[in-house]
């Protein structure tokens, strides 16, 4: 299988706080990648300097042959990105919105490819409503919308499926797996939700402290800590030896 | 340069004004008074000052063109506060935006909101006090593109901070030109200030161009070298905004600013 995300020995340093410490790992075509690991651990500054929104101290990110660094631009073309810490312009419907994203990353037929992304993550009914009026469940969807509006290659999920209810966190999940299989997207997946990382991933970094402590299959990882789940295995990793 | 991403990027901005007529009303609001304010203030000074005397609408064709300096800055700040603001700063950067498409698309959606609030408090003058800046003739263009250059530097001088500290720069955003107002002689000769202001006012371009307004108006003479003298400062302070937008952008990349801007 193609490797098409190369991430090696990557840092970065704030002022005197290091805060991603020589990491590397490899994302495949079509593959969903977990990263896990409690907050500050390190796993938005790693999405950052992937998406080069962050400058690396050192280290490099390597996509599809390419370095981040110096071809930012074209490589941000087939990626995208989904984070419930941003969020589209409220004011604007969602049709706006998505011919916006559509024009930014120059969608060819942007028409066809709203109707299409309005069908399959059903938008149908607040489609021409302002994305500031829409239910939490409703402007996940949209931006699950634009995260795939250029139908990208690369797709970096920031916590997915945060403060959703069940059903629409189920058809959140359902479309990831969708769209990795039929479109051979590479995804990194960060999420605090262990059922949810253990169904879409096939492997799983677990990051504390700006560095990653293990890595494998869930199946692997649950086995080789002896413990029944992966929250488990989170809790072992990341409680302190007072907390134990 | 993408002619599609710029296009992005100015409907973002046209979409959001199109869609509230209260924003629309806001951005006529303000020029329409300040306008009205200054067309009483020129009416006053035409009969009683000696200076002003015979000189219908000098105070306010110069009222009209610092409007016009104020609301192109303001308009190319409140652009990037409007991204902030709505937390789709990060959104923005990691689409495949070049700065250089980020500052054109800019430039061309501030000159709308301008326009969008000084027409009309342009159309007004005429009606309610007998006076047309169009009596500056064939100049006001260069006085309106120099005021215009100077009012998107101004905004990438902000932006550049707002890029480099955050939200926490909003504040300068707004008093940067009150800062430089008085120095920019908009209603008196350069005379008035103190010698030590004189010099730093020289190094301004808006010392040429309100001079220049001046004098057509009260003289009648257009003096071609102070145009010039303020779109050759004009070309230097843009260059040197744009030069800080660029280095703010790779400041922010180090610091983070890119990613947590909004929160």
């Amino acid at each position: 299988m193609n490797t098409l995300v190369s991430v090696n020995n990557l840092t970065k340093n704030f002022s005197n706080f290091e805060a991603v410490k020589e990491i590397s790992f490899s994302i495949n075509e079509s593959e969903i990648l977990g990263l896990l690991g409690p907050n500050g651990c390190g796993k938005t500054t790693t999405i950052g300097m992937m998406l080069g929104l962050l400058r690396p101290t050192s280290g490099e990110v390597i996509i599809n042959g390419l370095n981040v660094e110096k071809n930012r631009i074209n490589l941000l073309k087939k990626m995208n990105f989904i984070s419930p810490y941003i969020e589209l312009p409220k004011k604007l419907t969602v049709k706006e919105n998505l011919m916006v994203y559509g024009k930014l990353y120059s969608v060819n037929d942007i028409s066809n490819r709203i109707d299409y992304l309005t069908e399959t993550l059903r938008l149908s009914e607040f489609i021409n409503k302002k994305t500031g009026e829409l239910s939490s469940g409703q402007k996940n969807r949209v931006s699950l919308a634009k995260a795939v509006v250029n139908d990208p290659d690369i797709l970096l999920l920031d916590e997915p499926t945060a403060s959703l209810d069940p059903e629409t966190g189920d058809f959140v999940r359902t479309f990831i797996e969708k769209i990795s299989s039929e479109k051979k997207m590479s995804i990194l997946l960060a999420s605090h939700n262990m059922n949810e990382v253990k169904r879409l991933c096939k492997s799983i970094l677990m990051m504390k402290d700006g560095k990653i402590i293990d890595r494998g299959t869930p199946s692997e990882i649950i086995n080789k800590h002896g413990k029944k789940n992966l929250e488990e295995v989170f809790l072992k990793l990341n409680r302190t030896k007072n907390e134990l | 340069m993408s002619y599609n991403r710029i296009l992005g990027l100015f409907l973002r901005h046209f979409f959001l004004i199109k869609g509230s007529l209260p924003r629309i009303l806001d951005l006529i609001y303000w020029p329409t008074i300040q306008i009205i304010l200054w067309g009483f203030i020129s009416k006053f000074f035409t009969v009683y000052s000696d200076y002003y005397n015979n000189t219908v609408g000098v105070i306010l064709s110069c009222a009209i063109l610092y409007d016009f300096l104020f609301r192109s800055s303001i308009s190319f700040n409140m652009l990037f506060l409007e991204e902030i603001w709505s937390r789709n700063f990060t959104n923005l950067f990691i689409a495949p935006l070049r700065i250089s498409e980020i500052i054109i698309s800019l430039v061309l959606t501030a000159l709308l909101r301008t326009l969008i609030g000084l027409v009309p408090a342009i159309l007004i003058t005429s009606p309610l006090f007998g006076i047309s800046i169009l009596d500056l003739g064939t100049p006001l263009f260069l006085l309106f593109f120099s005021l215009y250059a100077f009012g998107i530097t101004l905004g990438l001088f902000v932006s550049s901070g707002l890029l480099r500290y955050g939200p926490a720069f909003e504040n300068i955003a707004w008093s940067s030109l009150f800062l430089l107002a008085p120095l920019g002689c908009i209603y008196y000769p350069i005379e008035i200030l103190p010698e030590f202001f004189q010099t730093v006012a020289k190094l301004l371009p808006l010392v040429y161009i309100f001079e220049e307004a001046r004098s057509i108006l009260v003289n009648n003479t257009v003096n071609y070298s102070s145009i010039m003298s303020a779109i050759y400062l004009n070309i230097f302070y843009l260059f040197l905004g744009i030069s800080l937008f660029y280095y703010s952008f790779n400041k922010a990349r180090d610091k983070g600013t890119l990613i947590n801007i909004g929160e």
